[in-house]
């Protein structure tokens, strides 16, 4: 059985501990969406400011607020960590690393944009950064819906 | 038929009922399984899949339905298992026993066809703070579809039902649906009393006796209860089939649920009249095999006594409750009433500031397996301020050992999540 150090790694502990990001921001203008975990009731909101004036549209501001166990919290955390500055195609690329980590497919094919973003960061020895940390949920089917709560969340707010 | 040999009726052995549980024999990473997840399902004692099997390997037939000797056999099993089931809850005529998917399908079958029989826009149905999503989303979807009301009765700070104002809520009420046990508190509600008072308001009284009814006698005519729903895999019986439990002159007037084959007495190309009762809410194969099993299941729990049963997890409860507290003081928050002559083997608790769904992960470590989430009872969570808790449930085949493999995990979770 995989051990809880796989799991609980200490950056982990440290994002759920000290949450980043949290808050709440006016919206509108920031874009909103709640996740809600069905199985366990974890609830999340996602505020992100997303710039439009710039081409490609920058991520300017993200604030998460909900309550939810550490991999819920500690991956919002992470997450509003990696997406602040970054273009939408570099967000939707990040998306797309975190979630074959995570062994999961998204059935979307890239757009241009983002192939691009995936091909200037492909000799970034650590592109997930501090996300790496959370690879060891993967041995832990059940936890993987936590993990990836922000993220949906995070994907439907900017659909909104 | 018999319980393990060293059970008589007046001392059962409560080593030897454990014994009977096969997977809780089993180890997993060299260890023994600690489970309390009963009031989420129960495990099956060795009298219940082997006669299960036994029932697939000889006597296995259509029911009611075709003229030779092992379909007749098959029957009779069947309809046997089916008055065993009436005889358990003390209900007068065993044709009053409607055997359903599940607990949830027999609710939504209440709603549904006593719903839609008898309920119009403006109608009025009491339910409580602490209900099961099975006992609100069905009257919900009535309030969509039919426009009527929904009234609740709130809870007590000490988490029992706060009756002081229920005969205003009853007032000019169609019907009463209320938990006879909490499945995340707990507690006992006084069934005998809530269904006095429903029919001196002219309501009828819908019971949800899904966590009562496998640990504690059920006499469903003391309880002069109208309507009374419970699952069979809560109850030692396979997973796949509810019980719906009826009086006969509601069941007959109740429009049916499913259509199709079994429930209709004559169909012609103008219509169809309903079978008698229980057909009539039995449409289609029902689930033959299951049902052979909750009789067994029924037989098992009987040999040993729901007095015995109920004695043994208040005892177990009562340990529970002074083992975590003495350990862990104010550090835990146990949620629910503390007189434990109201309060079933139900722990839902608060440990720390740990997220359940961490202290359910701490805990499997040690192969000790209890539930986290908010148990299908978002309402009553959102009332306890939790969007969560850990939940750890005794059943027959738990003892001491058990609940010290849980307070020693805990020690576990403290030491992770320290902060």
């Amino acid at each position: 059985m995989p051990g809880l150090d796989d799991l609980y790694r200490e950056i982990i502990l440290d994002h759920y501990r000290s949450p980043r990001h949290r808050g709440e921001l006016e919206s509108p203008p920031a874009r909103m969406a709640e996740g809600h975990n069905p199985l366990c009731g974890d609830e999340i909101t996602i505020y992100i400011d997303v710039d439009d004036a710039v081409s490609p549209a920058v991520v300017r501001d993200i604030k998460v607020s909900g309550q939810g166990c550490s991999i819920s919290q500690s991956s919002a955390s992470m997450m509003s960590q990696a997406v602040i500055g970054k273009t939408l195609p570099e967000v939707t690329a990040l998306v797309r690393r975190f979630k074959s980590m995570l062994s999961l497919d998204t059935d979307i094919e890239p757009t241009p944009e983002e192939e691009a973003a995936l091909v200037a960061d492909a000799n970034n020895p650590h592109p997930l950064g501090d996300l790496e940390a959370l690879q060891g949920v993967v041995k832990f089917p059940v936890r993987i819906k936590c993990a990836t709560l922000a993220w949906n969340t995070l994907i439907q707010a900017l659909d909104n | 038929m018999s319980v393990s040999n060293s059970v008589s009726h007046s001392c059962p052995d409560w080593a030897a009922i454990r014994a009977d549980f096969p997977v809780l024999r089993r180890e997993i990473d060299g260890a023994r399984i600690v489970y309390l997840d009963s009031a989420n399902t129960s495990q099956k004692p060795r009298q219940v899949i082997d006669a299960m099997s036994e029932f697939m390997a000889h006597s296995y037939a259509p029911i009611n339905r075709s003229a030779y000797r092992l379909a007749g056999e098959a029957t009779d099993a069947f309809e046997g298992a089916r008055a065993k089931v009436a005889r358990f809850i003390n209900a007068p005529r065993p044709e009053e026993i409607v055997f359903t998917r599940n607990a949830t399908e027999s609710m939504n079958l209440i709603a549904h066809s006593w719903g839609r029989t008898h309920l119009r826009t403006g109608d009025v149905v009491v339910l409580t703070h602490m209900e099961h999503h099975a006992n609100i989303v069905p009257w919900h979807q009535l309030v969509a579809e039919r426009g009527i009301t929904l009234r609740w009765v709130p809870l007590t700070d000490d988490g029992q039902l706060d009756l002081s104002d229920l005969d205003n809520l009853l007032d000019g009420a169609k019907a009463i649906s209320f938990t006879s046990m909490s499945n995340v508190l707990g507690s006992f509600t006084p069934v005998t009393e809530i269904v006095a008072r429903a029919h001196a308001a002219g309501a009828i009284a819908i019971v949800d006796a899904c966590q009562s009814v496998p640990h504690a006698p059920t006499d469903v005519q003391a309880w002069n209860a109208d309507l009374v729903a419970f699952s069979s895999h809560k109850m030692c019986g396979p997973s796949g089939l509810g019980v719906l439990w009826g009086r006969s002159e509601i069941l007959e007037a109740m429009a049916p649920f499913n259509g199709g084959g079994n429930m209709i007495a004559d169909v012609r190309l103008d219509g169809f009249t309903t079978a008698p009762i229980p057909a009539k809410f039995e449409a289609g194969t029902p689930p033959i095999t299951e049902v052979i099993g909750l009789g067994a299941a029924v037989d098992y729990l009987s040999a040993i006594g729901m007095d015995h049963i109920r004695a043994h997890e208040h005892d177990l409860t009562e340990y529970a409750l002074r083992t975590l507290n003495d350990r862990y003081g104010d550090k835990i928050t146990i949620h629910g009433p503390t007189d434990l002559t109201v309060r079933g083997a139900v722990l839902s608790f608060a440990f720390g500031e740990i997220h359940p769904h961490d202290i359910s992960q701490v805990l499997d470590e040690r192969n000790v397996c209890v539930r986290a989430g908010h148990h299908c009872a978002k309402p009553l969570m959102r009332i306890l301020g939790a969007n969560a808790t850990a939940r750890a449930s005794f059943y027959l085949y738990n003892d001491t050992s058990d609940i010290d493999a849980l307070a020693d995990a805990l020690d576990g979770a403290s030491d992770i999540f320290a902060f």
